[in-house]
C-alpha cells in the first residue's frame, strides 16, 4: 500500500542539503560575478528548495503515484487520440547525437538532424495528401495560428484585403474560432444539421468576398464524416476562400482518406494525438502544418530543404507568412513520430483508421441502451452521448467521470462539444484490446445502474481517488497559485 | 503489429456488434473518390533493432562539437534524476489535468514549477508554461496591447534576440500591432530615444532583454519610470538562469517578465523541445494566457491543487480568450522543477559563477590573441561579443575543424560566444589555441 503523500518540494527543503554535483569552477581565483556593479545585482536569494538527490527521486516519485497516464489505464478523452506511446520512441528522441545539438551547428554538422526533419515532413505531405509541410508549430492550436496566417498571407499576397472572416462550425474545438482572433480574423459561426454536419444550406448565404476560409474538422467533432465535403469544398473555392482542415480528428481516417484528397488547402497534425507521442501532462505536442501545391512559399520560415546533390540546408522564404518559432519546432517530438511511422511502415499507417474506428463504433453500440445517443449511424473514431438515458435521478455528465475515477478509467472529455448539454465524447483509440473495452462498457453499465438505484453514491464520487471533489470556486476567488502565497495564509 | 491487439476473431466479434461484415462496412459513407485505395510511399515497417540502426546512422551525421554557442541556447549541465524522472509514464503519458482528482502530480509540480519561476522573477504570477521564448514575448506583446485596450504600438529594443524579435514581429502583423525598434547605443537600448518615442502616449508596451542578445547585461534603472508615466507596461525578456545573481524584472520595475527556460537544464535538442515562462503581476493576472494552477482544498478538507482562472482559456471563452494557447510545454517545466530543486539557490549561483569565470577568462584570452577585441565595454555574465581582425567565418570554421562550435556570427566580423559550467579550462584554451593559429 502506498502511504498517503502530500509534501511540496519546499516543505522538504533544509538548510545545508544540496542535490547537484558540478564540475570544480576553475577561474573561481580570478573572476566572480560578485564583483558586478551592485545596481544590477538581486538583493536577496530566490526561495528554491534545498533537498538531496534523493529527496528529489522520491519526492517526484510519490507525486507520479498521484497521477493517471495512458500507461496507468484506460483514457478515453475524446478528440485527445490517448494512445500507447511507444517506449522506442523515447529511446530515439534521448539520443545524446541528437540532443547535444545546437540549434546553430552549421548544417554540415547537422545533416542527420536536418534529414529527420525533411523525411517527417515528407511522409505527412504523404499521409495526408498535400505537398509541403512545416514542422516548426509547437502545438495544434499553434499549428492553427500558423495555417491562418497562411491563408491570410494567400490573401494579401493577391491584393485581396477585404477578406478578414473565417467561417467555423458551431461544433468546432475552442481552439478554432480563438485561433483566428490570434490572427486578427473574425469569426462567423456556421450552424449544423440536425445529424451534426456542417449545414451547406446555412452555409452558402455567408460566403461572399470577405470571407478567407472555412476551418473545418473532418470527422468533426461528434465523429461524424463530413460527408459533403466535395460539395462544400467547390463552394469555398468558388467564393474565393480557402479550407483549412483541423487536424485533430485525423486519427479516424488515417489510413482510408486524405484532407489534400477531400480539397483542403491547409492543415495541421497534432504528432502528440495521431502519431503516438507522450502528452506530456500537456505538452510538449508539436503541430506541423501542410499546404497544397502552390502554398508552400508562404510556410513559416526557418525551411528545411535539400539541394541537387541530396544534401540538407536551412532556407527563408520572402514570401513566408512568418516566423513562429525560435528553431524547427519541438524537435524531440519530431524524432518520436518519426520512429512510430517507421515502426508502423506503410503496411500498418493504413490500419490506424480503421481499428480507431472499430473501437469507438463497439463501445458506442454496446453502450447506447444506457446512455443516449443523440445522432444515430456509423461514427468515426469517437462519438458523444447526450448524457444517461435516463435523468431523472439528476445524474449529470460530471457525476458520472467522477465516478468512472473510483473504477480505475480516466473520465472521457465532458461538456464538449457544445451541443449538447451532457456531452461525453469517447475516444477509445487503436492500441486498446477488446478485453480493455468490455471491461469499460461494463463499468459504464455498472455506473448508469447506480445512478438509478442509488444516485448519491454517484453524486459524491469520486471516494478512492488522492483527493476528492475540490472547491474550484474558492480557487478562483482568492487564486493561490504560488508557495509563498500559500504559506501567508 | 505490435501496436494492434486486435485478432481476427475480435474483429469479427466487434464488427457483429456494430452491425457490420467488415472493417470497410465502417467507412461506407464516405464517397468514393475520396478513399484512398493505393499503397503509401513510405517505408515497410521496422523492427526495434532495424530502428535503433537507422537513427544510429543518422545521428553519425550530426558531429559532436564543443559548444560555445548561445544566442539563447545554452549547453548547462542537465542532471540524470531529470530523465529518470521525466520517463515516468504517469506523468509522461498524462495530458492536461482535466480531472484534478487523478492529476495531483501533474498539477503539484506545474504549483511548484509557478513558485520557483515567481521566485526566480520576483513577479506575483506565472502561468503553467508557454511554447518557448520567442512565443512567450509575442504573448506578452499581445498582453500589453489587451491591457492597454485603444493602443496598438509596441517597443522593442534593438538589442533583444532578433529569434525573438522576428517572432513578434510576426504575431503583431496579423493583428494590426505596429512594432517599433528603440535602437542600440554602444551595445546597450539607448534610453534617451526610447523617452522620446513615449511621447506620443501611444505605446501600450516596451519589450527590453536581461542579459541582451550581446551578453550585456544593461543598466535599466529609471527605465520603468519612464515607461509607467507615458501608460506603457515594461516587458523584459530575461534569461532565468542568470536570475540566482541578476536583479530581477520585479526590481527593475517590469509588468511582465518573459523567455525561455532552456537555460534550467534543458538540454540543447537542435532547437526544442523547450519552455518559455511568462510572468506578471496581480494587477495583470487575468490577462495572463495558458493554464494556472492554485490550491483549494477537496470535499475532505485536504489540500489539493487544481485548474484556474479558467474563464481566461479559450475552452472557455473560445474567440474572447487571451490567447489560443491549449497544449503547452508542462513535461519541459517537470524538467525546470526538478533543475531548480536539485540546484536549489546555490547551485544555480555557483553556475553561474563558473560560467562568469570562463567567459571572461576567454574574453582576456581571445582579446590577447590580437585577432579580437570584445565589441563593447559592458558588464557581461556568460556570453559577449568580441569584433574579429580576420573574417569570423574564417575563425568559425577553423574552429569547426577543430571540433568546436565556435559561438554565433551575427556579423561578418562579430561573434557571439557563450561559456557555461560544463567548458573546461583546457577546452578554452584550445579555442584560443586554434584562433591565435589562424
Amino acid at each position: 500500500m502506498i502511504r498517503n503523500y502530500d509534501k511540496l518540494i519546499f516543505e522538504l527543503s533544509k538548510e545545508g542539503r544540496q542535490g547537484y554535483s558540478l564540475p570544480k569552477n576553475e577561474f573561481k581565483e580570478q573572476y566572480c560575478p560578485c564583483t558586478l556593479p551592485a545596481n544590477l545585482k538581486r538583493t536577496d536569494a530566490p526561495l528554491l528548495p534545498q533537498v538531496t538527490e534523493f529527496d528529489v527521486v522520491r519526492h517526484y516519485t510519490n507525486l507520479s503515484n498521484k497521477n493517471f497516464g495512458v500507461d496507468t489505464g484506460f483514457y478515453p478523452l475524446g478528440s485527445c487520440t490517448m494512445k500507447y506511446n511507444p517506449r522506442i520512441n523515447e529511446e530515439i528522441c534521448a539520443l545524446p547525437a541528437f540532443t547535444s545539438l545546437h540549434p546553430e551547428t552549421p548544417v554540415q554538422a547537422s545533416q542527420g538532424a536536418l534529414e529527420v526533419y525533411y523525411n517527417l515532413a515528407a511522409s505527412l505531405a504523404e499521409i495526408s495528401g498535400l505537398s509541403a509541410f512545416t514542422l516548426n508549430p509547437y502545438a495544434g492550436a499553434h499549428g492553427e495560428l500558423t495555417g491562418l496566417m497562411i491563408m491570410r498571407s494567400y490573401h494579401a499576397q493577391r491584393g485581396d484585403l477585404k477578406r478578414t472572416k473565417v467561417i467555423v462550425p458551431d461544433s468546432a474545438h475552442g481552439t478554432n474560432p480563438a485561433s483566428a482572433a490570434v490572427c486578427g480574423l473574425q469569426i462567423v459561426e456556421v450552424k449544423s444539421t440536425a445529424n451534426g454536419t456542417v449545414d451547406v444550406e446555412d452555409l452558402k448565404p455567408l460566403l461572399d468576398d470577405t470571407v478567407a476560409g472555412i476551418m473545418m474538422t473532418n470527422p468533426n467533432t461528434l465523429g461524424i464524416f463530413e460527408t459533403e465535403i466535395p460539395e462544400i469544398a467547390r463552394l469555398v473555392h468558388e467564393a474565393g476562400g480557402l479550407l483549412y482542415y483541423d487536424g485533430a480528428n485525423l486519427n479516424a481516417v488515417l489510413g482510408k482518406c486524405r484532407p489534400g484528397d477531400m480539397g483542403f488547402d491547409i492543415m495541421h497534425i497534432n504528432l502528440h494525438k495521431t502519431f503516438s507521442t507522450p502528452h506530456g501532462g500537456g505538452g510538449p505536442g508539436d503541430g506541423p502544418v501542410g499546404v497544397r501545391t502552390g502554398l508552400e512559399h508562404l510556410l513559416p520560415n526557418p525551411q528545411v530543404k535539400k539541394d541537387d546533390a541530396g544534401r540538407f540546408f536551412i532556407d527563408s522564404d520572402e514570401q513566408s507568412a512568418g516566423y513562429v518559432s525560435n528553431f524547427l519546432g519541438n524537435f524531440g517530438v519530431l524524432m518520436r513520430a518519426y520512429t512510430y511511422i517507421l515502426t508502423l511502415g506503410r503496411e500498418n499507417v493504413k490500419m490506424v483508421g480503421p481499428l480507431a474506428v472499430l473501437n469507438a463504433n463497439y463501445v458506442k453500440e454496446s453502450l447506447k441502451n444506457e446512455y443516449l445517443l443523440p445522432i444515430e449511424g456509423v461514427c468515426k473514431h469517437e462519438f458523444v452521448f447526450d448524457g444517461l438515458v435516463d435523468k431523472s435521478t439528476g445524474v449529470t455528465t460530471l457525476d458520472i467521470a467522477k465516478r468512472l475515477l473510483d473504477y480505475g478509467y480516466h473520465a472521457p472529455t465532458i461538456y464538449f462539444p457544445l451541443l449538447f448539454h451532457q456531452s461525453i465524447m469517447i475516444e477509445p483509440t487503436e492500441t486498446e484490446s477488446k478485453e480493455t473495452l468490455d471491461e469499460f462498457i461494463a463499468v459504464m453499465k455498472t455506473v448508469a445502474r447506480e445512478a438509478i438505484e442509488n444516485p448519491d453514491v454517484v453524486k459524491n464520487a469520486p471516494y478512492s481517488t488522492p483527493v476528492r471533489r475540490l472547491d474550484e470556486t474558492t480557487a478562483a476567488r482568492s487564486p493561490k497559485t504560488t508557495y509563498k502565497q500559500l504559506v501567508a495564509e | 503489429m505490435k501496436y494492434f491487439p486486435h485478432t481476427t476473431e475480435d474483429i469479427e466479434q466487434m464488427l457483429a456488434v456494430a452491425g457490420l461484415k467488415s472493417l470497410d462496412d465502417l467507412f461506407a459513407e464516405i464517397p468514393q473518390q475520396l478513399l484512398f485505395n493505393k499503397e503509401f510511399a513510405l517505408p515497410e515497417a521496422m523492427s526495434e533493432a532495424e530502428i535503433r540502426r537507422f537513427f544510429d546512422e543518422l545521428g553519425s551525421r550530426n558531429c559532436r562539437l564543443v559548444c560555445f554557442a548561445g544566442a539563447g541556447v545554452e549547453d548547462h549541465y542537465s542532471p540524470s534524476v531529470i530523465n529518470a524522472i521525466i520517463q515516468r509514464g504517469e506523468f509522461l503519458t498524462a495530458y492536461t489535468p482535466y480531472q484534478p482528482e487523478i492529476s495531483q502530480g501533474t498539477l503539484q509540480y506545474i504549483f511548484e514549477y509557478q513558485s520557483m519561476i515567481t521566485e526566480l522573477t520576483g513577479m506575483d504570477v506565472t502561468n503553467a508554461s508557454m511554447y518557448d521564448g520567442t512565443t512567450a514575448t509575442a504573448e506578452a506583446m499581445m498582453m500589453t496591447i489587451a491591457a492597454a485596450k485603444k493602443r496598438n504600438k509596441v517597443l522593442v529594443s534593438a538589442t533583444i534576440n532578433p529569434k525573438v524579435k522576428r517572432v513578434v514581429e510576426t504575431y503583431a502583423k496579423y493583428q494590426g500591432v505596429i512594432v517599433e525598434t528603440v535602437p542600440e547605443k554602444d551595445g546597450v537600448t539607448d534610453l534617451a530615444t526610447l523617452e522620446a518615442m513615449l511621447a506620443g502616449d501611444d505605446v501600450a508596451g516596451v519589450i527590453l532583454a536581461q542579459p541582451n542578445f550581446y551578453g550585456i547585461i544593461e543598466d535599466y534603472t529609471g527605465v520603468a519610470d519612464i515607461c509607467h508615466a507615458k501608460k506603457a507596461l515594461m516587458v523584459m525578456n530575461a534569461n532565468p538562469s542568470s536570475l540566482a545573481v541578476l536583479k530581477t524584472p520585479a526590481e527593475w520595475g517590469a509588468d511582465i517578465a518573459c523567455g525561455d527556460a532552456q537555460s534550467l537544464g534543458i538540454p540543447m535538442n537542435y532547437g526544442g523541445s523547450y519552455v518559455g515562462y511568462l510572468a506578471t503581476t496581480n494587477a495583470l493576472v487575468r490577462k495572463l494566457p495558458g493554464r494556472i494552477v492554485g490550491a483549494t482544498t477537496d470535499v475532505d478538507g485536504k489540500r489539493a491543487f487544481v485548474l484556474t482562472l479558467q474563464a481566461r482559456e479559450q475552452h472557455i471563452r473560445r474567440e474572447k480568450a487571451n490567447s489560443n494557447i491549449c497544449s503547452n510545454q508542462s513535461l519541459m517545466a517537470l524538467y525546470v522543477t526538478i533543475y531548480l530543486s536539485l540546484m536549489g539557490h546555490k547551485g544555480l549561483k555557483e553556475v553561474n559563477a563558473a560560467s562568469y569565470g570562463g567567459a571572461h577568462y576567454l574574453a582576456e584570452r581571445l582579446v590577447a590573441t590580437g585577432k579580437c577585441t570584445l565589441a563593447f565595454d559592458k558588464p557581461f555574465m556568460n556570453e559577449f561579443a568580441v569584433k574579429t581582425t580576420v573574417p569570423a567565418k574564417d575563425i568559425q570554421e577553423a574552429l569547426l575543424a577543430a571540433g568546436i562550435l565556435g559561438g554565433v556570427r551575427i556579423a561578418d566580423d562579430m561573434l557571439l560566444i557563450c561559456v557555461t559550467e560544463q567548458r573546461t579550462k583546457a577546452e578554452i584554451d584550445k579555442l584560443v589555441e586554434v584562433v591565435n593559429n589562424i
